[in-house]
């Protein structure tokens, strides 16, 4: 009994300052979900904590800003071009990276550095300045408008962070693994199926969370290479058509963030539990 | 590492095709622009690069660059490291992640919106709508001018929303590494006598130095084109200009097409010293493994 209480003061500062960062990072976040129940007056008058001064005064709350979000139209059919630019968005990348990461990390042959460096250093390539010139050739091709050309192109902008995280896994892979599966005549393709692809789920994860959201949250890449048209157009797309220029009717603008950071989350929290301590435990004898 | 063949063509092609199309071949025609006047057409020599390092709003923006590198970096790694470590020893680890990752799954004009709500200001003799001004008043304080104070109150609360939104990102790949370093490695060191600096020093730092290295590397790109808190939040007014921002006015607002890609093709030598280090990490982890 003391020594659970001996234990439980020595770790209560560790607590505290965690509780303290959570707060602080939960503090803005919070701010907007009462704002977006709040009526579009209000928020102009008052800070959103003063609901707490009368925290059961429920007049003082609408779902109206809501309301108008999810009942506005075109919002359904956004939602599902949105996924339907997501999901293969995704997965792509992830399939492409992880095929060059593993070559970049257990195959020898030349310019392998010079090739990786530069995948990496394109990272730093502002995405502005490729939209033009993509554009135009996507004009060409015809393939602006159209989901593959937006599928592609947030593959080519995702490629190398995937490249990197995944090459700096693989690389720290157990050299054991690869040799015992050679030895034993496996091919390349099965070592990498069967055995680098199951052992990086945690990275597989990471890359995966991030990209969704990177391509779920996007508005630009999707603007320019599908157009504004209502039978293309993302989530993010209608809910910047539904604020107006410049945010003017921005009280819709906290619902609608609520409602796209949704699905995210979910994301997030369905990953998650991949993030697991010991995968490589049993994979190569000590 | 295997020898045999010429397979690993099949398994780096079609990332190289894909990258040469969307990322290089812009790259290229970027650096041949930047060397061109404002249309594009007319050869200039190095006269956009003279504007770049010599125009007094570009040498606002490297400061403001610079100012946000250090802070920033330094601060989402040792935060996301902190994190990743730490909140595998509380119970409510599940629930603590998903606050902090919370703001990098908002877009940024939700999380513009957010912050104009923090830092918004108004004279003392009205009432606060601005989060940290309550807090100033409730306190007796002043109001502040959270993004008018320059020039380092406004750089500073500018930042904030960057290690804000971006530490989440670097918890979630170092905690990854964390929980890749076999358990029964720290539980011996401690049962040892090692103390918990020892066992965080010794063991879990330089087993997860090749992710710090990633997530760092990631932050000094990210930081080197930020551009959508300043854009949301100020447009680069009162002394906030970064290189990203200025980069997009001069393209989308001046029409400079020259000037715009002589600021890129700077962001991209920038990052040369940051890819040197790379290398030799990866040479590095090859040699031991």
């Amino acid at each position: 009994m003391t020594e659970r209480i001996v234990r439980a003061l020595t770790r209560s500062p560790l607590n505290i300052v965690i509780i303290a960062i959570c707060l602080i990072w939960i503090l803005p976040s919070l701010g907007l979900l009462i704002s977006s129940f709040r009526p579009a007056a209000d928020v102009t008058i008052s800070g959103w904590w003063s609901v707490f001064q009368t925290p059961f005064k429920f007049t003082q709350f609408t779902v109206q800003n809501y309301i108008e979000v999810i009942t506005d139209q075109g919002m359904g059919r956004a939602f599902i071009n949105s996924l339907f630019i997501t999901i293969p968005s995704t997965i792509i990348p992830i399939l492409v990276a992880a095929f060059a990461a593993y070559a970049f990390a257990w195959m020898e042959f030349r310019g392998r550095n010079i090739l990786f460096i530069i995948i990496v250093a394109l990272l730093v390539v502002p995405l502005q300045m490729t939209l033009i010139p993509i554009l135009r050739i996507y004009n060409r091709l015809g393939l602006s408008g159209s989901f593959f050309g937006v599928w592609m192109a947030h593959t080519g902008y995702g490629l190398p962070f995937a490249t990197y995280l995944f090459r700096n896994y693989f690389g720290g892979l157990p050299r054991d693994l690869f040799e015992s599966a050679y030895i034993d005549g496996a091919s390349r393709s099965k070592v990498f199926f069967r055995i680098v692809l199951p052992l990086s789920v945690p990275a597989i994860a990471s890359i995966a969370i991030f990209q969704f959201l990177w391509v779920w949250n996007d508005l630009l890449v999707a603007l320019i290479y599908l157009g504004g048209t209502e039978d293309v157009a993302p989530m993010t797309l209608q809910v910047s058509n539904l604020v107006g220029y410049l945010g003017r009717d921005w009280h819709l603008l906290t619902a609608a963030a609520f409602l796209s950071m949704a699905l995210p989350l979910v994301v997030f929290f369905a990953l998650q539990r991949y993030f697991v301590r010991g995968i490589l435990a049993g994979s190569v004898k000590g | 590492m295997c020898r045999r063949g010429f397979s690993h063509w099949i398994y780096v092609a079609p990332a190289l095709i894909i990258l040469a199309f969307f990322l290089l071949y812009p790259a290229v025609h970027t650096i041949l622009l930047s060397f061109t006047d404002r249309s594009g057409e007319a050869f200039i020599g190095l006269a956009n690069y003279k504007f770049v390092f010599t125009n007094r709003v570009m040498q606002t923006a490297l400061r403001n660059n610079l100012l946000w590198v250090v802070v920033f970096t330094s601060m989402t790694v040792g935060l996301g490291l902190a994190l990743a470590v730490l909140l595998d020893r509380v119970r409510y680890e599940r629930i603590a992640k998903a606050i902090i990752f919370l703001p990098m799954a908002i877009s940024f004009v939700g999380a513009g919106v957010i912050w104009k709500f923090v830092y918004a200001f108004r004279p003392a003799s009205v009432g606060q709508i601005g989060l940290l001004n309550g807090i100033v008043v409730a306190f007796g304080g002043q109001p502040i001018g959270w993004l008018i104070e320059r020039p380092w109150i406004n750089n500073f609360a500018l930042i904030f929303v960057g290690i804000w939104i971006w530490t989440g990102f670097c918890m979630v790949i170092l905690s990854a590494a964390y929980k890749g370093i076999p358990k029964s490695l720290l539980e011996s060191a401690r049962l040892d006598g090692a103390t918990e600096w020892q066992v965080f020093f010794r063991i879990t730092f330089p087993l997860m130095k090749s992710t710090v290295a990633v997530a760092a590397t990631m932050m000094l790109i990210t930081v080197l084109k930020i551009f959508d808190i300043v854009y949301v939040m100020t447009n680069g007014n009162f002394g906030t200009e970064v290189i990203a921002n200025r980069m997009y006015k001069e393209m989308f607002q001046f029409r400079n097409f020259g000037r715009a890609s002589a600021i890129a093709v700077v962001l991209l030598l920038a990052i040369i010293p940051v890819m040197f280090f790379n290398l030799k990490r990866f040479r590095e982890q090859e040699a031991i493994r």
